[in-house]
């Protein structure tokens, strides 16, 4: 048990210490699902945050206010990296609060902003489908929770003895068994980056024009006669619309700028550059 | 402790993960339950590890690598994940993805008010 584990499962540590062996010479002796009666500290530790992390993704999947999404999830992602903690895994969790709350629902919020996302209560924040979704979503989970405890029954982690996931012993098996794999995630990792840099940065191609985004500013037009503007989309198959376009769309820009639109650029320009700045930052 | 614990933790993060995938119209809500997904099989990877890592011989912690590996890939896909969600709904105008059906099969958008599209698209020309 680690000292930052100690420190966060707090008075649990004495019973725990003691009760370990006893208990799995227990479970060994007799069936295991008595075990589940009597439960350590550092499980009912588990158990209660545990019940904290399912309560926030519970919100974070139902809640009809968007940003509340998001700052549920961070109470999600905080409560998984106390989980971490409890099972000496320290470094992944200081790796966990560092990435996720920090950095991930920063970027999740920023991009809620960005997408103009309502404040308050939507009510169209679930599909039509929600009912087949739970469906799916309760099956799998009886069918999961009935294959795990099923299969580990009689099975307990030793949570004596030094860390297993103390900085120490991460950082020498990442560095001396996975340091290939390692450098191939960097370079993943500066790609994965310059590609978004280039997905954000597609609307500044030509300065001197305003895009797409100008029109799709407006809020006038819904989404689906609006892709029939789009190269991509079927604007060849409805051939009565090219007279009304004098320059056309360009074939050379891939999310067809037109350049005689008047309509100011100054909501696109700013989406355009905030994202690839975030990336930068980040 | 029990291995069931992080086990039954992991599964039922999951399949709300999986709800939420399923149910959420918002594109980032959507990437938000897929991140509860991968945080799912983080813990079950944690938890498996430091099981292992008293059991066996020599694991080489591949629980604990496989994790930073994959706390690393999650970051890396929700940048572009944004980045793909900040693209649509700057050329669509919205990041509900039941309205995104262009390649869907069985709705034709085409065919059903093609002079409401040419309203639209002089509107938007002029």
């Amino acid at each position: 048990m680690s000292p930052a584990a100690a420190a966060v499962a707090g008075h649990a540590l004495t019973a725990h210490t003691v009760g370990t062996h006893t208990l799995t010479t227990h479970a060994a002796s007799s069936n295991g699902s008595h075990g589940f009666l009597s439960p350590t500290g550092v499980e009912i530790t588990f158990l209660l945050v545990g019940l904290v992390t399912l309560g926030a993704a519970l919100v974070t999947v139902t809640t009809r206010q968007l940003v509340h999404a998001a700052l549920w999830l961070v109470v999600a992602l905080g409560g998984l990296a106390v989980e971490y903690l409890l099972l000496t895994a320290e470094f992944i969790a200081w790796v966990q609060v560092l990435i996720y709350v920090g950095s991930v629902v920063v970027l999740l919020l920023f991009g809620l902003m960005l997408t103009r996302a309502p404040i308050g209560r939507s009510p169209d924040a679930d599909s039509g489908n929600r009912w087949a979704a739970l469906a799916v979503a309760a099956v799998a989970a009886v069918t999961l929770v009935w294959v795990v405890v099923d299969a580990f029954r009689t099975t307990w982690i030793d949570l004596d003895g030094p860390a297993a996931g103390s900085t120490q012993a991460t950082g020498e098996s990442l560095f001396q068994n996975w340091v290939l794999p390692f450098e191939g995630l960097s370079v993943l990792l500066l790609a994965a980056l310059v590609g978004a840099i280039v997905l954000s940065r597609k609307a500044k191609a030509e300065p001197g024009s305003p895009s797409v985004n100008s029109r799709a500013a407006t809020g006038s037009s819904p989404s689906v006669p609006d892709s029939r503007n789009h190269p991509i989309g079927r604007n060849e198959a409805s051939g009565g619309t090219k007279p009304e376009r004098p320059e056309g769309t360009e074939p050379g820009t891939p999310e067809g700028t037109k350049p005689g639109t008047p309509e100011g650029t100054e909501p696109g320009a700013s989406e355009g550059t905030t994202p690839a700045e975030q990336e930068g930052a980040r | 402790m029990h291995l069931a614990y992080p086990a039954v933790l992991s599964v039922l993060l999951f399949c709300t993960g999986l709800y939420g995938v399923l149910a959420r119209r918002n594109a980032i809500l959507v990437l938000m339950s897929v991140e509860l997904m991968l945080n799912a099989v983080n813990l079950n990877l944690v938890a498996f590890d430091v099981w292992l890592s008293r059991a066996a011989e020599d694991t080489l912690h591949s629980g604990q690598a496989l994790t930073l590996f994959t706390i690393t890939i999650a970051a890396a896909e929700i940048g572009i994940g944004l980045a793909i969600v900040l693209a649509v709904h700057r050329n669509r105008g919205t990041s509900d993805i039941d309205r995104l059906r262009d390649t869907a099969e069985g709705h034709d958008p085409d065919h059903d008010s093609p002079a409401a599209g040419q309203a639209e698209k002089a509107e938007a020309t002029a």
